[in-house]
């Protein structure tokens, strides 16, 4: 997988230096043999080094990256027999969110995912990952059949914002992300959201309002795309970077506010450089909460749910 | 989310910025944004600050809406002390300046003379008592952080303990940016108060103002049992401009407003402000007996609706998508 993204030059630098080596294969001189093995060493230091200290705004660019693991990826690296279920029985079938059921580990969970595409054509296919109102509504209607059949819900959450189209108001984005605020919160089965890629504004939230809420260790989490934000607070999209670094957007950092219950680690450079990997780890993930959580009386749950909501932000009194 | 009345760095007026608080102290006219009629201040004001030629509906200051509402001298602020904190240490960097939250916030408490773009409390219209939390565009924009988000759930909390309906009037840019996460997570934290609200059988009117957009839009605004909204105000998820930027087309006329926003079905009825007081109180009447009925103020506070999900789905509280 090649280091592609704009800070990533030095390691693109040694990962050519690496292959035109590797190409020699068996007529290496034992010279260039430990150069091979020097450059490999350094490739691993220089991506921890820079992985580590990611800025916010590289860590957007991680999360966005076009050969990150989707929706559907995860779903066939994780899960066995999903059967995708489509449409919101009023409008139409919205392609930026793909749910159904699936066995995970032996069990039936319902999956509602956002769904990005990786070239234009997929991504016109997928509206980029942004839904329509037809999507939180599908989003809606299977909750509720998971509710009805007793099946955990597991949401995988990828997507810049919901559509700001004229047609999505005409038919009613507000009502349909507030339903799913209202509906998930008092869902009587066990639910994990795992923000995945990026999670933008009430488009995220709309299915993330989950009894536990992960996050693979580069994805991000704001209440509006930073370039967003930026026209919000600057009138200018340039400051994205810095609207990106003031919302504090990295899994880590909300980790440290408490607004996210736990990060899943992601592979070295980042998810896309090993998606089966990933997968793991975030199947990992969701079947130890999973098992925690069916141990809770669901009357109990529901409060715990209620109060974890209930407890986020901070206020202060004027004297 | 995506329009918010903020902080123009370089002078810029925002949008509507001349109407934003009515008239200034003093001034004998007013002219009207809408038809540019110039309009006698102490008539304006006798007129509920409506124009006379055209109808607009000026922005109204959180506590004349509520002196406009409820019983006079029935109104008790609850959580008026409660102010932001700046839990991000917002910041925000431009090659030209650095402005703080911390220091705006402060500054709009001096300008807007509030503590936060909400008020709320409890009150009496027609002698019967709701819950109400009254939203304030000129505080940020009517932006929504912890303590909008905290005020309208502990309103929401209260109508549930005092057993009476609760109103919401919306007026907002959308959750305020300079919370970050924090913001968006009021949305569901005020929804998730609803459904409680909702289970224990008692009715939320939701009145939309202009504006009404992005996060607050997209959480109670629209949850109303009934819902209703003044004339011509701009009620939407994404704000006008964001909409003609992404769509690259000019909005035809009447777009994302009251009137647009009835004709689509996702509200109940547009009420002039002449109007509302009555209006409210018949909805009053029409659903307080119901819950009053259940056993008025013995019910315990800590009640707890644990109906099975299938009389759950049997209600027809018009909310729930598709089933």
């Amino acid at each position: 997988m090649a280091y592609d993204l704009e800070f990533e030059k030095p390691l693109a630098e040694l990962e050519r230096r690496i292959s035109s080596l590797q190409r020699k294969g068996d007529h290496l001189k034992p010279n260039e043999h430990r150069q091979l093995q020097e450059a490999e060493r350094e490739l691993r230091h220089r991506t921890e080094e820079i992985y580590r200290n990611l800025t916010a705004w590289e860590t957007v660019q991680v999360a966005r990256h076009k050969d990150r693991p989707h929706a559907l990826d995860y779903i066939r690296l994780m899960c066995e027999d999903f059967f995708e279920l489509h449409g919101d029985r009023a409008f139409g079938d919205d392609h930026a969110i793909v749910a159904g059921t699936a066995k995970l580990d032996g069990e039936t969970v319902m999956l509602v995912c956002h769904q990005k595409g990786r070239d234009i054509k997929e991504n016109q296919f997928r509206n980029f990952g942004m839904p329509h109102p037809e999507g939180y509504r599908k989003a809606g209607r299977l909750m509720l059949q998971a509710e009805k059949f007793g099946f955990p819900i597991i949401c995988l959450i990828d997507t810049p914002a919901a559509f700001p189209g004229l047609e999505d108001e005409e038919r009613g984005q507000a009502e349909a992300i507030a339903s799913n605020l209202y509906l998930m919160a008092r869902l009587r089965v066990p639910s994990i959201g795992v923000v995945t890629g990026e999670g933008g504004s009430g488009g995220a939230l709309a299915i993330s309002v989950t009894d536990r809420l992960l996050m693979l260790e580069y994805a991000v989490y704001s209440v509006a795309p930073p370039e967003s934000a930026a026209s919000i607070l600057w009138r200018d999209k340039v400051y994205a970077p810095q609207a990106a670094e003031a919302m504090r957007v990295s899994a880590r950092e909300l980790k440290e506010i408490h607004l996210v219950d736990e990060l899943i680690p992601e592979p070295l450079g980042g998810a896309h450089h090993n998606h089966q990997l990933t997968a793991d780890n975030l199947k990992a993930a969701v079947l130890k909460n999973l098992a925690e959580l069916k141990k809770i009386p669901i009357d109990d749950l529901l409060e715990m749910r209620y109060q974890k909501y209930r407890l986020i932000g901070e206020y202060g009194r004027v004297s | 989310m995506v329009k918010e009345a903020a902080i123009p760095p370089t002078g810029q007026s925002s949008t509507g910025k001349d109407e934003k608080s009515g008239a200034p102290a003093g001034n004998l006219v007013v002219k009207c944004p809408k038809c540019r009629e110039i309009l006698l201040a102490r008539e304006w004001e006798k007129n509920l600050k409506v124009c006379s030629r055209c109808n607009f509906h000026f922005k109204l200051p959180a506590f004349e809406r509520i002196e406009l509402l409820v019983d006079p001298g029935s109104f008790v602020e609850t959580d008026g002390d409660m102010v932001s904190v700046d839990p991000l240490k917002f910041v925000t960097r431009t090659k030209d300046e650095v402005q703080f939250y911390a220091k705006k916030l402060e500054e709009e408490r001096q300008k807007v003379g509030l503590n936060e773009a909400v008020v709320s409390g409890y009150a009496t219209i027609e002698s019967l008592p709701l819950v109400l939390a009254v939203m304030d565009f000129r505080f940020i924009g009517g932006s929504m952080g912890s303590v909008v988000g905290e005020k309208i759930t502990r309103a929401i909390e209260l109508g549930i303990e005092k057993n009476t309906p609760v109103l919401i009037c919306s007026a907002s840019g959308g959750a305020r940016m300079q919370e970050g996460l924090y913001s968006l997570m009021q949305m569901a934290k005020a929804s998730a108060a609803l459904a409680k609200l909702g289970e224990a059988k008692l009715p939320y009117f939701s009145l939309l103002t202009d504006p009404t957009t992005g996060g607050v839009t997209a959480s109670f605004a629209m949850l109303g049992d009934v819902t209703i909204a003044e004339p011509g105000a701009l009620i939407c998820f994404a704000g006008p401009r964001v909409i003609e930027q992404n769509m690259h087309m000019k909005l035809p006329e009447g777009a994302v407003t009251s009137e647009f926003v009835l004709q689509h079905g996702m509200i109940d009825a547009i009420v002039h402000r002449r109007e509302l007081r009555p209006t409210l109180a018949r909805l009053l009447r029409l659903y307080t007996p119901q819950t009053a009925r259940q056993a008025g103020n013995l019910i315990p506070t800590t009640i707890k609706m644990e109906p099975n999900s299938a009389d759950r789905r049997g209600e027809s509280d018009g909310l729930r998508p598709g089933i």
